[in-house]
């Protein structure tokens, strides 16, 4: 299951962003090949090779751009979402630093598909190297011919938000507003950036492309499970002996993943819980990594795939400690938008923290889990059902965990806080 | 700062012309152009966001609104070097806490604050994706991986 190398070939080449270097590796082939396939022929082979959108969500990529409606006669548009951010998730970062022509590549057949003009990369705004790395690599494309000719590539820097990785609040940012998610229906194949067609695609999603199109759709589907193609990039961080970004199969298991790849665990070496698929994911205990990575491997396990951020902890590591960090993220990160999101991230972000401090209640717990089920699946976008996760997992998986603050709170509260202190902070 | 000192170059101006045409709609280099205002001008003043506005067919309060929205954007002014240490996940199991106390430390202020000489501005951000080397922190443009209260001394000593 060591599966060949297809993002990441090139990584170890000191070189690997030049045109010069993806050329010597059979760059742009993978095009001129694409040139004499019909879009709906290209369409096809993406659909038949069971890849699925690798930013979070898991979509059939073909199925998403054959929702494109064949009638219409303005602009398509095509938007790569770069704006990376979901933590514990670094893979897009490597492919705009060191392989941003396979990028360009998979633009200019993914446009072809869809018969978009434009392309619009948006990439976020902490990422400078990347973006100046992606910036140059789209100035050779223009020099050498591939861009400019019915297609063109336009890099747009976010500007410090993870909403904009949602592909509603993305568009949102692309048209130069806050980047506040949109509802839905009308989906953004029907009506997304300016009022027109839109594909929104991940960055590595499209990387893949010409790799589809070079060797087919039946081989890419043969590289992973039934219902998902291919390999992919999985961030691994955290209490792991070799963090890093570790292209393999979409089949391979989660223990693999952490024992392999990352190398084992590290803290006092024993497996305590594990986040498969960026934080938005839920947790996993040590007894449920026997699974498969991919999107439905993970689904049936009760979590997701999501961006394929591993992130790893060991016995020494407290889970409500970790789920205050989570739910700071999520409470800062909230675009206020929808008032379930808005408010429930805040107070249980405020909850979790006074657990953790040694202030929880008795009722905290259930309060929380409370909150956090009424508030899922009423919101515009997934952000609050991705805090969700996090919340109901932590809690009902390590929950005497919690308990034991909880109950421990009881008794340092009578030697400790004054009571008017102790109010002011509650 | 006064009205007068808010305002472009030609050549800005010829650049916010460019960035314009790149997109269907003009207002869509919004973002762009107000990369180019805190480069220009340090922070984004309300000054600096009716500039823009005027720049664009959009009112002041379209922009405001966008501005207080990114967190990349500063409303006041910032030290001469912006020093981001995450403080998600991956960084917090690496120690991302201690990091953040030593800077806090070295430097003499909190986070959010700029040090008395206008040096660094202190933040504690959300997960900058670069986890495999963490703990890590943003310095002005540049990621800064794998920190310690060494490697942290000696960054912050290199920031005049």
């Amino acid at each position: 299951m060591t599966a060949e190398k297809l993002l990441t070939r090139n990584f170890d080449r000191a070189d690997s962003h030049t045109l010069r270097a993806y050329l010597e590796t059979g760059g742009y082939t993978a095009w001129q090949k694409a040139q004499t396939l019909e879009p709906a022929a290209i369409t096809e082979e993406v659909k038949q090779s069971n890849l699925r959108g690798l930013g979070g969500a898991g979509f059939p990529t073909g199925t998403k751009w054959s929702f494109v409606p064949k009638n219409h006669t303005g602009p398509v548009y095509l938007v790569i979402n770069a704006d990376e951010g979901e933590p514990g998730t670094f893979k897009d970062r490597y492919l705009l630093e060191r392989d941003p022509h396979a990028l360009i590549e998979g633009m200019l057949i993914a446009a072809r598909a869809i018969r978009s003009p434009t392309g619009f990369v948006y990439i976020r705004g902490e990422y400078v190297e990347p973006w100046r790395r992606f910036s140059a690599a789209v100035g050779e494309a223009y020099d050498a011919g591939y861009l400019g000719r019915g297609f063109d590539v336009v890099v747009h820097r976010g500007a410090g938000a993870y909403i904009c990785g949602e592909e509603t609040g993305l568009i949102s940012s692309l048209e130069g507003k806050k980047g506040w998610p949109k509802l839905k229906p009308p989906f953004p194949a029907i009506k997304g950036a300016f009022g027109a067609p839109t594909i929104v695609n991940n960055v590595e999603t499209i990387a893949h492309v010409p790799h589809i199109i070079n060797r087919g759709a039946a081989w890419f589907a043969s590289l992973g499970t039934k219902t998902q193609g291919g390999t992919r990039m999985y961030s691994v961080s955290g209490r792991v002996t070799r963090p890093g970004v570790y292209e393999a199969s979409v089949a391979i298991t989660l223990r693999r993943i952490i024992e392999d790849l990352g190398g084992g665990v590290t803290g006092n070496g024993r497996l305590k819980a594990v986040v498969p698929g960026g934080s938005s994911a839920a947790i996993l205990r040590a007894d449920e990594i026997d699974v498969t990575a991919d999107v439905d491997g993970l689904r049936n396990a009760g979590t997701m795939a999501g961006s394929a951020g591993v992130i790893v902890m060991d016995e020494t590591v407290s889970i409500p400690e970790a789920l205050m960090v989570v739910a700071r993220f999520y409470a800062h990160e909230s675009c206020g938008q929808c008032t379930p999101c808005r408010e429930s991230t805040g107070w249980i972000y405020k909850m979790v923290r006074r657990i953790v401090e040694g202030r929880g209640q008795k009722d905290d717990l259930d309060t929380i889990l409370d909150v956090a089920r009424r508030g899922a699946g009423t919101t515009i976008c997934a952000f609050y059902d991705g805090a969700v996760g996090p919340y109901i997992s932590y809690i009902e998986k390590f929950r005497a965990e919690f308990e034991a603050l909880i109950e421990g709170a009881g008794t340092r509260a009578v030697a400790t806080p004054a009571p008017r202190e102790a109010i002011a902070r509650a | 700062m006064s009205a007068s000192t808010v305002a472009f170059s030609e050549a800005q101006l010829a650049e916010v012309r460019r960035l314009q045409a790149l997109y269907p709609d003009a207002r869509a280099a919004l973002l762009p152009v107000l990369h180019m205002a805190q480069e220009t001008f340090g922070h984004i003043s309300l000054e600096a966001e009716e500039y823009v506005a005027g720049l664009f067919d959009v009112t002041p309060a379209h922009v405001h609104e966008v501005v207080t929205f990114y967190t990349l954007f500063f409303r006041q002014p910032k030290g001469r070097h912006v020093v981001a240490v995450c403080h998600n996940l991956s960084c917090h199991l690496a120690g991302a806490p201690e990091i953040i106390a030593h800077v806090m430390r070295r430097l003499g202020i909190g986070v959010g604050a700029t040090t008395d000489d206008g040096r660094v501005t202190l933040q504690a951000v959300e997960c900058l994706c670069a986890c495999e080397h963490a703990p890590m922190m943003q310095v002005d443009d540049r990621y800064e991986f794998g920190l310690t209260p060494e490697k942290v001394d000696q960054i912050l000593e290199g920031l005049r």
